[in-house]
């Protein structure tokens, strides 16, 4: 079943199309990432589903239910704020039970169902404390028990790992998505991070300009960019220009080629061309080195334990003909 | 190039206010006492010590013949305001002041609202303006021209007139305590100018408190399934509330302390400042005009150590 549909959904702030045209089938149970820029249009998709947009022009359906006109607090769907949101006068416990307060749930049970939730984000007996005496991941684990106690039927989250640090999201990261497995809820998941979006989700849309311009499996976005926003921005692939995949036989198109494929050398089977280092940096696991060829600027990534070229000095490099991908148009 | 100089320590500025700049710099406890004693002089001696003799003065008892002050510790001034005429004094203005205050606040939220949460720009100007201006105008002028609004044959008569509805200003008249031959003259005029003179006094505190609350909680309470009204009942207003109190202060504080406006507009019954008014002026009972001043700020106290039990400031 579709847990959220748009068809040709728009969202018009005076001349500014902050969602452009946007068709999208989330599937029920899926984790969905919209991934993008700031002012890509993707927050304004995540506002359109939770009720505090409402679109220009086009039709939203939840679970078949269309959504135009029908306000936040008759949509089964809760939001993770960027910034939490949780309420500064209420307690922690008090906080999570809201949703089933105002619903009418008797107290007794929704302090139950409160606590629960609260165990289930690993902060059981933190209920008394406020939100002010929690630290940042804490207060992240709170709004999405918050949210969760509800029991949605869609779960937004509005880049919800953004303020924490890198160890800290990492781990919850890893904690999001065993959770939604367990749950079994449509997570639809806002970020500008391409790394989240990539290790998380099961489909990434990519927004650029208000408009999705790749929509596929992380598998499929990273390795076969259809535009060249996509390719820049999902990995920082090499575009190169037309002339340059004209010279290596592929034919006049601009193409993407991921650092990682381009290796040191000739090799059977494999296309090759020579550059000059222009710049080389150790990266730990791996050397990025920059190489200007026939007028463009390739990146390659290549292992540590090959030794690094200096800087000036002319290479060969290669890659396998699949690796390259040629881009329609020339976004 | 020969303006910048190549050393690490520059050298010291030369002069007294040179000296004083480091001397300063190296005791900044020093700098702040100076700062501070001027206005904690004020505030301690002249502020809190007339305060401080006013309630002296309030246990002393004037001599009925010779009309003297009797310099003996006495609680009978304070027995005095419950004979009834002083009991109903206090009784009178406590109960206008908690109507206008619950009114004021009643009037204002809506007005506090917009301004935090929509005005932008001009519009937030035009709000300022609007609730400033009035505070620019003489307190008397405003008095008067409300006293011709309200008269028998002022606009507000007329206007009722017009739209047929003077059967329904009579009908408010003919009604014990609030009516009154006009609206000049009854404790309705009366709460209507209190409510006007102090209404920038409760719209200011609640700007400010909702100003503060982020728009995503709000949000955040329709996502979780609260209604608009559930909303404001279980977000905003206990947001709002500690902006509310402060309003309420001033409203109540003033309307407690008022002798201007029950003078000129209202019945001729008094209010506590008017009964202070008299008891220091014409009647020269210093002690008994101590005692009545003291009842606002015995008032005010309660309704703090009340709202602070209500978990008012919890908020803050």
């Amino acid at each position: 079943m579709t847990a959220v549909l748009f068809q040709q959904v728009s969202r018009h702030f005076g001349a500014v199309r902050a969602v452009d045209s946007v068709d999208l089938a989330i599937a029920e149970g899926e984790f969905f990432a919209m991934l993008g820029p700031s002012g890509s249009g993707k927050t304004t998709c995540l506002r359109l589903m939770a009720g505090f947009e409402q679109p220009t022009s086009g039709h939203i359906e939840i679970f078949g239910e269309t959504a135009e006109g029908v306000p936040p607090y008759r949509r089964n769907v809760n939001t993770v704020f960027q910034d939490y949101a949780l309420f500064p006068h209420l307690s922690i416990l008090e906080n999570v039970a809201y949703g089933l307060m105002v619903k009418g749930v008797d107290k007794a049970e929704r302090l139950k169902a409160a606590e629960d939730a609260l165990a289930m984000v690993k902060l059981p007996g933190y209920g008394t404390r406020r939100p002010g005496q929690l630290s940042g991941g804490q207060r992240q684990r709170v709004a999405l028990a918050r949210a969760l106690v509800n029991r949605p039927r869609v779960l937004l989250l509005d880049e919800p790992l953004g303020a924490l640090d890198l160890k800290l999201r990492e781990q919850m990261q890893e904690e999001l998505k065993s959770l939604q497995k367990s749950l079994g809820i449509t997570f639809v998941f806002v970020t500008h991070d391409q790394g989240e979006a990539l290790s998380m989700a099961d489909r990434i849309a990519v927004f650029s300009d208000g408009r999705i311009q790749q929509l596929g499996t992380p598998e499929e976005v990273y390795k076969r960019p259809q535009t060249r926003f996509v390719a820049d921005f999902v990995g920082s692939s090499n575009v190169l220009p037309p002339d340059f995949v004209e010279h290596l036989g592929f034919g006049k198109h601009y193409a993407s080629l991921r650092p990682e494929d381009i290796g040191l050398g000739e090799g059977p089977g494999r296309k090759s061309f020579s550059g000059r280092v222009t710049a080389a940096s150790f990266l730990g696991a791996a050397n990025r080195v920059t190489v200007e060829a026939n007028g463009a600027r390739v990146a390659a990534m290549l292992p540590a334990a090959v030794a690094v070229p200096a800087q000036g000095e002319m290479v060969t490099l290669s890659f396998l003909p699949q690796d390259l991908h040629t881009m329609d148009g020339a976004q | 190039m020969s303006t910048v100089t190549d050393t690490s320590i520059l050298a010291g500025r030369q002069g007294p206010s040179g000296r004083l700049s480091d001397f300063f710099w190296r005791n900044p406890k020093i700098l702040l006492l100076l700062m501070l004693t001027p206005p904690l002089l004020w505030l301690g001696i002249i502020y809190l010590g007339s305060l401080f003799a006013l309630l002296l003065q309030s246990f002393f008892s004037i001599d009925d013949f010779s009309g003297l002050i009797n310099y003996e510790f006495t609680l009978a001034t304070y027995r005095q305001l419950l004979i009834p005429s002083n009991f109903d004094i206090i009784l009178r203005t406590v109960v206008m002041a908690v109507l206008v205050t619950l009114a004021s606040a009643v009037i204002a939220f809506p007005i506090a609202y917009y301004a935090a949460r929509y005005a932008k720009g001009k519009w937030k100007v035009v709000f300022y303006l609007g609730v400033m201006l009035p505070l620019w105008s003489s307190y008397l002028v405003k008095i008067y021209a409300w006293k011709l609004i309200l008269a028998k044959e002022g606009i507000l008569t007329w206007l009722f007139a017009k739209l047929h509805l003077l059967w329904l200003l009579d009908a408010w008249l003919s009604l014990p305590v609030v009516g009154g031959s006009s609206l000049s003259i009854s404790y309705t005029g009366t709460f209507i100018v209190f409510i006007y003179v102090w209404m920038p006094f409760m719209i200011l505190p609640i700007q400010a408190s909702l100003e503060r609350v982020p728009g995503n909680l709000i949000e955040a309470s329709a996502d979780l399934g609260g209604t608009p009204a559930q909303t404001f009942r279980f977000v905003l207003f206990p947001l709002a509330l500690p902006g509310i109190i402060a309003g309420s202060i001033f409203t109540f504080s003033l309307t407690l302390g008022d002798y201007i406006i029950p003078q000129i507009i209202g019945s001729s019954r008094l209010f506590i400042g008017q009964a202070v008014y008299a008891q220091q002026g014409t009647a020269g009972n210093i002690p008994l005009a101590a005692a009545f001043s003291v009842v606002p700020i015995v008032i005010m106290g309660l309704y703090l150590w009340m709202a602070k039990r209500q978990g008012a400031f919890d908020a803050l």
